[in-house]
């Protein structure tokens, strides 16, 4: 199986403050990596490393096949990201929205068209095509987040707390399109703090203190601590954490 | 391109959805134009003035018939004492008192020599200096004009030649002055609120994690703004042509050019404070001060240049604001050409590549 995302002894120091502490896995194509930690554990931080947007203070690795010291402007083509601010423009169209990120990751206009059409069909938009975005329903802001996220079909797709705030019908709408997303080849790397959606999951690593202390399928994780679900596991470990919010 | 185009129209978008801010935008200059041009420059008219005349001769009564009939003043009538010339120009009455001395005709005609106070209340310097000035100026035309007839050798102590000229001329000074302060708050503000209002939205981080080069970006917000500031510097022009009746001497287009430099200029200016500053408010509030602040003051928009103190003149070199105005009127007003502006263009051009540069420069540095 090909690794997507390998990375070794990854760090990040803000001053003093070591955010990611060597950090060191994994991902391999087509899987839905979920990426657990507490508030201020190092899990935006450790993203956005792998997004080639912030600079490793140490460390190695590649994404999508390409260095990320080096080569980040060209792994910037070949992800897709969906901040965990909410990151669509709210005074634009949904079609002028798709059309905008279309235009940046440099699909033609006739491509554009066409994906737009299905994309709305796909997502039953179509009677939204010219709403503002700002009056759409938080979870339909998501859907559409994440569907931009992924129209240019990258390789990888990286989520920071997608879910955030929407409500469980919601979201497991919102999993079934990350597993359609997976169906299609494209990797998935999700930080969450719904201990539910970890089980979804085909592996999780958990960051503690900015470093990674458990890394295994969800249903081995549970083995090895003993415990019932992953909430307990998260639980277990979260516990060791020195670090508050 | 197709980035750059894509990204272009989302700015236009940005700015014709937000229809308060681009009403503001649009009528800033209009408003300042008309307010600046008319508050500064308008004719002072409708003086009110009255006259105290202790001994009327002839004399007096010419005078004091001149100030009547002039169309400038308002005549309230003739006072009768002192008192009661104070009181009224106490209750904001009386603007200008014309006070004739006792005896006006007999002291002129013995000694050559008379005295007429005019007394004008100040609490409007600007009026008040002005209503001076026209009174002086009738007064010194009637003694001119007696002078003539009568052989009689007066003492002309008030000159003006320039008095019924003068308001007209500082307003052709003043347009230059408006232009770059209008153009410098709008387009500084509105561009510095646009590069933060994408970090606080959190679409920076998207846009950063995408292929989309910082220059790109950078160059297309500036793009809808600078299409903006062209409209409103067309409306600041012809309201100054035909409501304010400055001519343009110049070439025209060698005062688009000038302007659309210093379009360029502020608009940088405006991107490199959102590169620095970190919140939407601040941003206004940095851009509002910095921009301001020393176009009214050092640029020589109010205080002429040459007459600074020698530190403040260098300060007033890295105005953007004093080398356009400079510009504007050297062709606007004086009619020259090119060849007497091409330092304060290339002033203008070599800030802007320094702005761009460093506004590129921190917008990289952000999340690196």
């Amino acid at each position: 199986m090909n690794k997507v995302i390998e990375v070794s002894g990854l760090t990040k120091k803000f001053g003093n403050f070591t955010a990611v502490d060597h950090i060191t896995f994994d991902v391999t194509e087509g899987e839905i990596f979920g990426f657990l930690g507490a508030n201020g554990a190092g899990k935006t931080t450790a993203m956005q490393m792998l997004c080639g947007i912030s600079m490793p203070t140490a460390g190695e690795g590649t994404v999508a096949g390409y260095d990320i010291i080096k080569q980040n402007e060209l792994i910037k083509r070949n992800i897709g990201y969906m901040s965990q601010k909410f990151s669509l423009y709210e005074d634009l169209k949904v079609w002028e929205n798709i059309r905008l990120f279309g235009g940046i990751y440099g699909l033609s206009e006739k491509i554009i068209t066409e994906k737009t059409d299905a994309l709305l069909k796909r997502l039953d938009f179509e009677q939204e095509r010219d709403t503002m975005v700002k009056y759409l329903p938080l979870g339909w802001k998501q859907k559409l987040a994440f569907s931009v996220a992924i129209f240019h079909e990258p390789k990888i797709v990286f989520l920071d707390e997608p879910t955030g705030g929407v409500d469980p019908a919601m979201r497991r709408q919102f999993w079934e399109m990350i597993y359609e997303a997976a169906d299609q080849g494209i990797t998935v790397f999700v930080t969450t703090h719904y201990m539910d959606e970890a089980e979804y999951c085909n592996r999780v690593s958990v960051m503690v203190d900015g470093r990674i202390d458990a890394l295994d399928s969800p249903a081995a994780l549970r083995h090895q601590f003993k415990a019932d679900s992953m909430d307990e596991v998260f639980r277990q470990l979260a516990r060791k954490a020195e670090r508050g919010d | 391109m197709k980035q750059f185009l894509a990204f272009v129209n989302k700015e236009f978008y940005h700015i014709i959805r937000d229809n308060r801010t681009l009403l503001v935008i649009l009528g800033m200059p209009v408003v300042q134009i008309l307010l600046f041009g008319f508050a500064i420059n308008m004719e002072v008219q409708n003086i009110r003035v009255a006259v105290y005349d202790p001994t009327p001769d002839a004399f007096t009564t010419g005078i004091a018939e001149r100030i009547q009939q002039n169309a400038y003043f308002t005549y309230l009538g003739n006072v009768y004492s002192m008192n009661e010339m104070e009181e009224s120009m106490r209750k904001g009455e009386l603007e200008l008192a014309v006070v004739f001395q006792q005896n006006f005709q007999e002291d002129l005609v013995h000694s050559g020599d008379a005295a007429v106070q005019l007394l004008s209340n100040s609490s409007d310097p600007n009026r008040g200096s002005i209503a001076v000035t026209y009174a002086t100026a009738i007064i010194a035309g009637y003694q001119q004009e007696q002078m003539s007839i009568e052989r009689i050798p007066f003492q002309i102590r008030t000159e003006n030649r320039m008095i019924y000229n003068p308001l007209m001329k500082s307003s052709y000074m003043f347009v230059p002055g408006i232009m770059g302060l209008v153009l410098m708050i709008i387009c500084t503000i509105m561009t510095s609120v646009s590069i933060i209002r994408e970090k606080e939205r959190g679409t920076m981080e998207v846009l950063l994690a995408s292929p989309l080069k910082q220059g790109t970006m950078v160059f297309a917000k500036t793009i809808p703004y600078m299409f903006i500031s062209i409209i409103n510097l067309i409306i600041i022009l012809l309201l100054s042509y035909f409501v304010l009746k400055v001519p343009v001497n110049g070439n025209l287009l060698l005062l688009l050019l000038i302007s659309v430099i210093y379009i360029l200029l502020t608009l940088s200016y405006g991107l490199t404070v959102s590169t620095i500053v970190d919140k939407q408010i601040n941003a206004v509030i940095v851009s509002a001060i910095t921009a301001m602040i020393p176009v009214l003051m050092l640029s020589g928009m109010i205080f002429p240049i040459d007459s600074m103190p020698r530190v403040l003149q260098a300060l007033s070199t890295v105005v953007p604001a004093r080398w356009f105005i400079a510009a504007v009127r050297k062709v606007m007003i004086e009619g020259q050409g090119f060849f007497m502006v091409w330092k304060e263009v290339l002033v203008m051009i070599g800030m802007t590549f320094f702005l761009l540069g460093i506004t590129i420069m921190n917008t990289k540095k952000r999340l690196e």
